[in-house]
């Protein structure tokens, strides 16, 4: 069906632009329906991978991290409202999330390579996984927790005595969450707080105590 | 003859069991009560007491309770949470209760800049409390 666009068109067809016309009205129409398609389900595909299941998938952090998580407050709680692997670890906004994800390729590459695939191998290399998480989360300001917990709303008054002394200080020096609440969902590497024999790993004076 | 021996045994089958029974001591009454054993026991719901605040002790030399909510705190082989305020290097700030100064000994008596690791199981000595009753009363009174 060929359409004349060297025509001068009357009443309301003058509105639409002439390359619709040259490319066809139901092609564009088409194409559009066909964008919605494919972006939803490019996002469908996106976010099955920002689920609890798909990350414990891995038996790396289903052994490792997701056993530790499972007896903290943000697996099981008394009200049953739940953050879950993604909610820490993968940011919400567009933009942050596709350049996390990005980033995340290269766990593919380990997994792969298995640099992680015992709990032996995984413990050695924890202090480098938790040094790049708390790196991760200090640059944003700790947004993941921030999500939900954000200071703005935070009723001081109803926090108990050493919560509502430390984070009254902490906010007003400009402290970010991650800057204290190191450890509360997975186990620590190994910290250097001078008992016992001196630790090699390169921790010492890294980890701040709370104020 | 062996019609009376077999009258006997049948006799002497009833009335045994009675006999034991009778000599039997009154069962011992179990903390699980009539629960059967394959059956579970609820066990009650009870949570940490969060005082927050020193809990005075009973008597002298007690381990201090911890009056506050540990759940979550690791003492594992990497960390010990516990340390992060109660040394006492970082108790002025933290304004925690600082561990004692015998804990900083070792076993020759030498200090040592944070706890020994004699000591280093903080819920060997030190627990929490919940807010259940308890099983047994006491009316105990420390020495004056």
């Amino acid at each position: 069906m060929a359409y004349d666009f060297e025509v001068r068109r009357r009443g309301w067809k003058r509105w639409i632009p002439a390359w619709v016309w040259r490319v066809g009205p139901w092609t564009v129409v088409g194409l559009f329906a066909a964008g919605i398609v494919f972006w939803g389900g490019f996002n469908w595909a996106f976010e099955l991978t920002n689920t609890e299941p798909f990350c414990i998938s891995c038996h790396e952090m289903e052994e490792n991290v997701f056993k530790e998580y499972r007896h903290t407050i943000h697996y099981t709680n008394r009200s049953g409202v739940r953050a879950t692997c993604p909610d820490c670890h993968v940011p919400k906004e567009w933009g942050p999330k596709i350049v996390r994800k990005i980033q995340a390729s290269t766990e593919v590459l380990h997994k792969v390579l298995g640099s992680i695939d015992t709990p032996e191998k995984f413990q050695a290399k924890r202090w480098a996984l938790a040094e790049h998480e708390w790196a991760r989360m200090r640059a944003n300001d700790s947004q993941e927790c921030r999500n939900c917990h954000n200071f703005r709303y935070m009723d001081l008054g109803e926090q108990g005595r050493r919560a509502n002394a430390t984070h009254s200080v902490a906010f007003t020096e400009g402290k970010t969450c991650i800057d204290c609440h190191k450890g509360i969902a997975h186990q620590l590497p190994p910290i250097d707080q001078a008992i016992g024999a001196p630790r090699v790993e390169p921790s010492a004076g890294k980890f701040a105590p709370p104020r | 003859m062996i019609r009376r021996l077999v009258l006997a045994a049948a006799l002497a089958s009833l009335a045994l069991p009675a006999l034991a029974q009778g000599t039997q001591q009154p069962a011992v009454k179990p903390i699980r009560g009539d629960t059967p054993i394959p059956e579970s026991n609820h066990s009650g719901t009870y949570r940490m007491e969060r005082h927050d605040r020193p809990v005075p002790r009973n008597y002298a030399q007690q381990p201090p309770i911890i009056p506050h909510n540990i759940k979550g705190y690791q003492i594992t082989k990497n960390v010990n949470m516990c340390m992060v305020c109660h040394a006492k290097t970082a108790a002025p700030t933290s304004g925690a209760t600082p561990v004692g100064k015998s804990h900083y000994l070792d076993r020759d008596g030498k200090d040592s800049p944070n706890i020994s690791t004699q000591r280093y199981f903080c819920l060997q000595c030190h627990i929490p409390q919940f807010d259940a009753e308890p099983l047994v009363s006491n009316t105990f009174k420390p020495a004056q």
